[in-house]
């Protein structure tokens, strides 16, 4: 009786067995190392850290009160950024579509296809809208083509590669149905894939203009049209209270963008 | 069953395919809508035409002065690369921690009316500026250099992980806090030990997801001058060297992908 007291007594519950805690300790020594090297090795000059709550509320006292004398041109940059990011996402869809059959594992005609369309997804989505704007700028001068551009080439890899997986989940039995009345290729896609995957393809390209406003809004940093062309012009002259009116007019346009998104998904979807 | 009835002509009848939108007047009241914007964006937006035809030549120039791509100051690169990994892990940590408070506040269910107002305007506010932005604010406010690059991406993953982490906040399952509650603890006790124990799994996924995004947004703000790669990017399109440009950019997608990797592997180990 009193041993088998005491055995209960010696038993402690752990949680982890002597190899999940190994890991564990191992994994947050690395952690550790890696930051412990980060903040060591970084090139910061330190008192401007300490001195980094100042300058931003010093920045903030003179961005205010927000100057609406420009607030005409303001707006009109908005539309024009506006413009930039729904014809953008509309000729994204002309080149999304193609790239995301091929890419499809159940529709692609050949191997070779597969692997170009897979290619073209994913250069598409490791490089950043912006350093697309980057190039674009350079070959076509500064202005708002270089800004569809951009946009285009980031959005093609995030609705082909949305939709190649909408299409690789499709129901098979309506495509061989198809196949089986003797149709062509072009009829099978139109009345067995396309009413399949419509829902998906409206989320998506619903979801991917939302995600184009705000990235548009940065385009004209690099001198790809719409309001940040606006933006740096007022950062560079120091007009501060412009820039305030230019972010309310950014957060405003956010908002109202978000607010037509979930409409349309309430609506279409 | 219905039958047709008898004095029907008996035409064949083919099928067609039902239209998308049932009504008439919307199909094509939304088929003129297009085309009126269409025109309307087109014929406002203004192209310089002139500078767009020169584009061809121009991007030939560019790719040829572009390929191969030249590794010959591979050390400037490698710079910026470890200035671009040190800023995303340090924002990462940062952002991370950050979150949790600002999701506790913009969480309805543990958070007072008022706190969870001031909470959600925080994460809405840091949500609807691109990075690059508030890079750009930064850059301005405490100079050149990593510091503001490390300052936006934390202010970006706050955004990110605290709005995730609230909506968990909220999905939680209300029988641990209530049996928290009826043993008396306080209420930063049932915090941490009714809340966080729910959210912790969901957390570290995040975090790696985050690292992840961090790395590639740390990849862009340099061209504002946040440090980091960008910045060295920025640099070689300035200088119209494209050879070393192009090198750079390879290396970015090289690095992405591998980051993309590890991040999803770490979390389905973890899910």
């Amino acid at each position: 009786m009193v041993d088998q007291a005491g055995a209960l007594a010696d038993r402690v519950w752990k949680r982890y067995d002597r190899r999940e805690r190994l890991i564990r300790y191992a994994v947050m020594l690395v952690t550790l190392t890696v930051v412990v090297w980060a903040v060591r090795d970084i090139d910061i000059f330190w008192p401007w850290v300490w001195d980094a709550p100042n300058q931003i509320s010093s920045l903030g006292a003179r961005m205010w009160p927000p100057d609406p004398t420009r607030l005409a041109e303001i707006v009109n940059a908005m539309i024009e950024t506006v413009h930039i990011a729904t014809l953008s996402t509309m000729l994204t869809i002309f080149i999304a579509l193609p790239v995301a059959y091929i890419a499809a594992q159940n529709t692609t005609p050949n191997r070779a296809c597969l692997w170009l369309g897979r290619f073209i997804l994913v250069s598409s989505r490791s490089v950043n809208t912006i350093i697309w704007a980057l190039l674009f700028v350079a070959i076509f001068g500064p202005g708002v083509l270089a800004g569809i551009l951009a946009i285009m080439c980031r959005s093609v890899g995030f609705i082909g590669k949305l939709m190649g997986e909408a299409i690789e989940e499709i129901d098979r039995r309506p495509v061989e149905a198809m196949q089986a009345t003797g149709a062509s290729k072009l009829q099978v896609i139109a009345y067995a894939v396309v009413p399949q995957v419509m829902p998906a393809f409206f989320a998506i390209v619903i979801l991917r203009w939302d995600i184009n406003i705000r990235e548009s809004t940065v385009l004209g940093l690099v001198g790809a049209g719409g309001i940040g062309v606006i933006l740096q012009g007022s950062i560079d002259t120091f007009a501060w209270t412009t820039v305030a009116t230019i972010l309310i007019a950014i957060v405003v346009l956010v908002l109202i963008g978000e607010a037509i998104t979930s409409l349309l998904r309430r609506k279409v979807i | 069953m219905t039958r047709p009835e008898a004095g029907a002509p008996a035409t064949p009848r083919t099928w067609r395919k039902p239209p998308f939108i049932a009504s008439p007047l919307l199909r094509y009241g939304l088929l003129a809508v297009l085309v009126v914007y269409l025109v309307w964006a087109f014929g406002s937006l203004p192209f310089n035409w002139a500078r767009i035809s020169e584009g061809l030549p121009r991007a030939g120039r560019i790719f040829g002065g572009g390929f191969p791509p030249s590794f010959e100051r591979l050390d400037l690169l490698l710079t910026g690369f470890k200035e671009s990994l040190q800023i995303a892990v340090l924002s990462t940590l940062l952002g991370v921690l950050l979150s949790i408070p600002f999701a506790v506040m913009a969480a309805r269910n543990v958070a007072p009316l008022p706190v969870y107002l001031l909470g959600r305007a925080v994460i809405i506010l840091s949500r609807s500026f691109h990075p690059v932005i508030v890079a750009i604010l930064f850059v301005a406010a405490v100079g050149f250099g990593p510091l503001a690059g490390i300052l936006t991406l934390t202010l970006y993953s706050i955004g990110f992980v605290g709005k995730l982490l609230a909506e968990e906040i909220e999905e939680i399952d209300w029988g641990q806090v209530e049996a928290m509650k009826a043993t008396g603890a306080g209420y930063f006790a049932i915090l941490v030990y009714a809340v966080f124990p729910q959210i912790l799994p969901r957390q570290v996924g995040l975090s790696m997801y985050q690292l992840d995004s961090n790395l590639r947004a740390s990849a862009v703000v340099g061209i504002v001058g946040a440090g980091g790669i960008g910045g060295t990017l920025m640099n070689a399109f300035g200088r119209y060297d494209y050879a070393f440009a192009f090198a750079i950019l390879l290396v970015i997608i090289a690095v992405i992908l591998v980051s993309e990797g590890v991040s999803g592997w770490v979390r389905k180990k973890i899910w």
